[in-house]
C-alpha cells in the first residue's frame, strides 16, 4: 500500500522540519519527503492542502479502563478517540482491575490493544503488588511482557524503605520509575487545592506540600540510586522549583503535566463543577503560570492527556463524591497549540512535548516523521472551529472540564503503520 | 457573576449559600421575617401563602431540630409537609441522590429543603430540578448553611440595630462550620464592619483571611470590646485526627466562661447555633445567663424560615 500526502505543511522538531511538502508512504513506513522515490505509485493521494502533517502524538497517561471497567469505556471505545485525537502511542497506567502486576495480564492487554490496529499500547506496569506499596512485581518478566517502564498510578508507596528498594531495583536494570508524587496523608479526602476557594466552598483542601514533600523524598531516592525517574502530572509551583533545581544539579529526572493543569486553576471549580474534580486537584493562577513557564522552559519535559473516562452516573455526585478524571484524548492537540498560541511558541516547538520527547521518555521509535520510521501520522486542520461537546467525543467518557469551549483546530485523518484509520468526512479523499 | 441562585429577572430561585447574594435580598428576607415573628403569638398559628403547596425535606443526614424547624415553618404557611430521611432508607439500597430527587419531582413537590454531608449537594440539586421547583439549603458539608446564618444576623438586628457600627466574634471550630461561613458572608454584606475569627489554628481553613476576617489565637484578645459572640459547636470527633488534644484543653483555652465574657462590650450578647456542648465550648452561666439570646434564636430561626419559603414561593409577607 502506497500513500502519499500531497501539500501539506509538514513539521517534525527531530529534523527540524517545518515546510510545505509532500509525504510519502510505504509499506507502513515513510520512504520520502518532498520528491517521489524511483518507481512509486500511489495508491491512495490525500490532499492536506492547508492542513498540517505531524507525526502521531505520544501521550505519557490514558486510561484504556480494560480490564475492570468496561461500563466506564473499552479497549476499542478509548483506541477510537485516541485515533480522533491524533494520539497513535500511549502509555498506560497500571490501575486497572485486576491492577497490571502480572506478565499474563500485560500480554493480554498488547494483544487485544495490538487486534484493533489502531494506537500502539505501552503498558506501564505495577511498581508494586496490587500497587498496594509492599512487595516488589516481577519488573523483569512484565517488561519481558511489553511494560516500557513501572507505575504507582495516584498511590503512594508510603514505606520510604519500600520506596528506596523499588528504585534501587528499577534502577538495576535500567527501568523507567513513572511515579506520581502525592504524600497520602497530607492528601487525604482532599479534593482541591487548599486555599481560598476550596476554604470558601467547604472543600477539604490538598496544600501544594503534599506534592512537594513527597517529591523531594523520591528526587533524594532517585540520586541516591541513579534510577530513571519520570514525575508525572506535576501540578504546584513548587514542583516545578524542585525539578528545576534537580535539572541544574545533573539529575536525569524528566517531568510532565496534563492538559487539564496547563489550562485550569481552582478557580474554574465555580459553583461545584463535578469535572474539575481532577488528580491532582487543579492549584491555583500562580501555580498554572509557574507550569506553563516551566513547560516552555524545558523544566517540564512533556504534555499528557491524563485521559481518564468516567461514566456519566459517576459524575452525576456532588462535587467530592464525583469520580475524579477527565477524558482527554480528542483534546490533547487542540489544547496544547492553543497553550503554544498564548505562549509565543512556535507550533513545531510545542508538538515535540506530545510527540518525540514523550516517545524519548518512553523509549519508543515513535514521534517523528523521519526516513524510514513507522508511519504514525496526523492530518491536522489548524482553523477549524469546533465546540467541545459531549456528542462529538468518540470517546465514551463524556467528563471534560472543558465541555462548551470553543477550540480551534481539529485532526482531520490519522494513520497508523500507513493505514488510515481515522478520517473526519470533510476530508477530501482522492483515488487513484 | 453567573448566580444559580437568581432568576433571569434576579429574584430568588434557590437558597443555596448567601455568598454571592445581594444585599437587597437579604433584606427582604430580614424584613419579610419581621412580619413573620407575630404569627407564632396569634391564636390561629397560620397564614394561608402555601396553601396546596408541597414542601419536602429530603434529609440525606439527620438532623432533627434543623428538620423541625423547617417543618414548623412550612406548616406555618399552611404548606403540605413530606419528610424524607434518606439517611436511612433508599441510600442505603443504593439508590443515587439524583434517583431521589426525580423520585420526588415525579411526586409534584414543590420545594426542597435539602441537607447532605457533602459540600456543594444543594447546588448539585438545584441544577437537576425543573424551573418550576426551588431549593432551600439546609446545610451541605462545611460550605453553608444559609439559614441559620440569616437567623443569626436577624437576631443580631433585633438587638443590635445599627449594623455598620458592630465588632463580632466567632469562635471555635470554623474549619467545618457550615454555620460559620454563611454567618460570616451574611455579616460582610450587611456591612458589619470588624467580624473576627477565634480558634486554633487546626480549626481555621487555609486562607480564611480572604474572607474578610481578623484572626486571632487567643480569646482574651479576641472577645476585647466586641458586642456580639457568636459561638460554634464543636464535634466530638475532632478530638481524633489530630485537631484538638482534649475537649478539657479546647475549654481552657477557647471556652466562653464568664470571665471571657467580661472582657467583651457589657451588654455583648451571646448566640450558639446549637446544640450546646455545655462545659465544651460554652460555660452553662453563659448559655443561661442574662447576655445569651440563644433561645431568641431558635423562635426567630421559625419566622427567618418562614421568609425564605415565603419569598421562594412567590408569596408577600403576611
Amino acid at each position: 500500500m502506497n500513500i502519499v500526502i500531497k501539500q501539506g505543511r509538514l513539521m517534525d522538531a527531530s529534523q527540524s522540519l517545518d515546510q510545505v511538502k509532500d509525504l510519502y508512504i510505504s509499506a507502513g513506513k515513510i520512504v520520502a519527503i518532498g520528491e517521489a522515490p524511483a518507481g512509486f505509485k500511489a495508491d491512495q493521494t490525500l490532499d492536506a492542502s492547508g492542513k498540517w502533517v505531524l507525526p502521531g502524538l505520544v501521550d505519557l497517561c490514558a486510561r484504556l479502563r480494560e480490564p475492570g471497567s468496561e461500563y466506564k469505556a473499552t479497549l476499542l471505545s478509548e483506541l477510537r478517540a485516541a485515533m480522533a485525537g491524533g494520539v497513535t502511542s500511549l502509555a498506560c497506567p497500571p490501575d486497572t482491575d485486576p491492577v497490571l502486576d502480572e506478565p499474563g495480564l500485560v500480554e493480554m492487554l498488547k494483544h487485544r490493544a495490538k487486534s484493533q490496529a489502531l494506537a500502539h499500547v505501552y503498558p506501564l506496569g505495577a511498581v508494586t503488588r496490587q500497587l498496594e506499596g509492599q512487595l516488589l512485581t516481577e519488573m523483569y518478566a512484565l517488561t519481558a511482557a511489553g511494560c516500557v517502564g513501572f507505575s504507582q498510578a495516584d498511590t503512594a508507596i508510603v514505606d520510604t524503605q519500600v520506596l528506596w528498594r523499588a528504585f534501587e531495583y528499577a534502577a538495576s536494570f535500567g527501568y523507567t520509575l513513572f511515579m506520581r508524587a502525592e504524600d497520602p496523608y497530607l492528601a487525604k479526602n482532599g479534593v482541591a487545592q487548599d486555599g481560598e476557594v476550596a476554604s470558601r466552598l467547604g472543600l477539604k483542601g490538598i496544600p501544594s506540600a503534599a506534592e512537594s514533600i513527597a517529591l523531594q523524598t523520591m528526587l533524594r531516592i532517585a540520586q541516591a540510586t541513579g534510577v530513571r525517574l519520570h514525575i508525572a502530572r506535576v501540578s504546584t509551583a513548587e514542583s516545578v522549583e524542585l525539578i528545576r533545581q534537580a535539572k541544574q544539579s545533573g539529575m536525569q529526572v524528566t517531568a510532565d503535566v496534563s492538559i487539564q493543569h496547563l489550562h485550569l486553576t481552582d478557580m474554574d471549580i465555580g459553583f461545584f463543577d463535578g469535572m474539575v474534580n481532577l488528580k491532582p486537584p487543579v492549584r491555583t493562577q500562580r501555580d498554572r503560570d509557574a507550569l506553563r513557564a516551566g513547560l516552555v522552559d524545558g523544566t517540564l519535559d512533556a504534555v499528557c492527556s491524563d485521559h481518564t473516562p468516567v461514566d456519566d452516573d459517576a459524575k452525576a455526585l456532588p462535587f467530592a463524591e464525583a469520580h475524579p478524571g477527565a477524558s482527554a484524548l480528542e483534546l490533547l492537540l487542540p489544547l496544547t497549540l492553543k497553550w503554544a498560541a498564548q505562549a509565543k511558541l512556535a507550533p513545531v516547538q510545542a508538538l515535540q512535548k506530545i510527540t518525540q520527547i514523550p516517545a524519548d521518555i518512553l523509549g519508543i521509535k515513535a514521534g517523528n516523521l523521519q526516513l524510514n520510521s513507522i508511519a504514525d501520522v496526523v492530518i491536522y486542520d489548524p482553523e477549524m472551529e469546533w465546540r467541545v461537546d459531549g456528542r462529538v467525543l468518540v470517546s465514551q467518557g463524556k467528563n471534560t472540564p472543558f465541555v462548551h469551549h470553543a477550540l480551534t483546530g481539529k485532526v482531520t485523518a490519522t494513520l497508523t503503520q500507513g493505514n488510515l484509520v481515522f478520517q473526519q468526512e470533510t476530508l477530501k479523499l482522492a483515488h487513484h | 457573576m453567573y448566580n444559580p441562585q437568581l432568576n433571569a429577572q434576579g429574584q430568588l430561585q434557590h437558597l443555596l449559600s448567601i455568598e454571592g447574594l445581594p444585599k437587597r435580598i437579604l433584606t427582604d428576607i430580614l424584613d419579610t421575617a419581621e412580619n413573620f415573628v407575630g404569627v407564632a403569638e396569634r391564636e390561629v398559628k397560620k397564614v394561608p401563602l402555601l396553601r396546596g403547596k408541597t414542601v419536602c425535606n429530603i434529609f440525606f443526614e439527620n438532623s432533627t431540630r434543623t428538620r423541625t424547624t423547617f417543618e414548623i415553618a412550612a406548616k406555618r404557611l399552611s404548606a403540605d409537609v413530606l419528610n424524607l430521611n434518606v439517611s436511612t432508607s433508599s441510600q442505603s439500597k443504593g439508590e443515587t441522590i439524583l434517583d431521589t430527587v426525580n423520585n420526588l419531582i415525579a411526586m409534584h413537590a414543590d420545594m426542597f429543603v435539602v441537607r447532605h454531608q457533602q459540600s456543594g449537594a444543594a447546588h448539585f440539586i438545584a441544577q437537576h430540578v425543573p424551573p418550576h421547583i426551588s431549593v432551600i439549603n439546609a446545610g451541605d458539608g462545611r460550605h453553608a448553611h444559609p439559614t441559620q446564618g440569616l437567623l443569626d444576623v436577624f437576631t443580631i438586628r433585633k438587638y443590635k440595630p445599627e449594623m455598620h457600627n458592630l465588632r463580632v466574634a466567632i469562635v471555635g471550630d470554623v474549619l467545618h462550620s457550615r454555620v460559620a461561613r454563611s454567618e460570616i458572608h451574611a455579616l460582610t454584606t450587611l456591612g458589619v464592619p470588624e467580624i473576627r475569627v477565634i480558634a486554633p489554628r487546626t480549626l481555621l481553613p487555609t486562607d480564611v483571611e480572604k474572607l474578610g476576617v481578623q484572626v486571632f489565637h487567643n480569646m482574651e484578645q479576641g472577645l476585647k470590646d466586641v458586642d456580639v459572640v457568636m459561638m460554634l459547636r464543636l464535634q466530638n470527633e475532632r478530638m481524633s485526627g489530630a485537631l484538638l488534644p482534649s475537649s478539657q484543653e479546647f475549654f481552657q483555652t477557647f471556652g466562653l466562661t464568664p470571665e471571657r465574657l467580661a472582657l467583651a462590650k457589657p451588654d455583648a450578647i451571646v448566640m450558639h447555633p446549637g446544640p450546646m456542648n455545655r462545659g465544651v465550648e460554652i460555660d452553662s452561666a453563659v448559655a443561661d445567663g442574662k447576655q445569651s439570646v440563644i433561645l431568641p434564636q431558635v423562635t426567630y430561626g421559625i419566622a427567618v424560615r418562614m421568609a425564605v419559603m415565603a419569598i421562594l414561593g412567590g408569596g408577600n409577607a403576611a
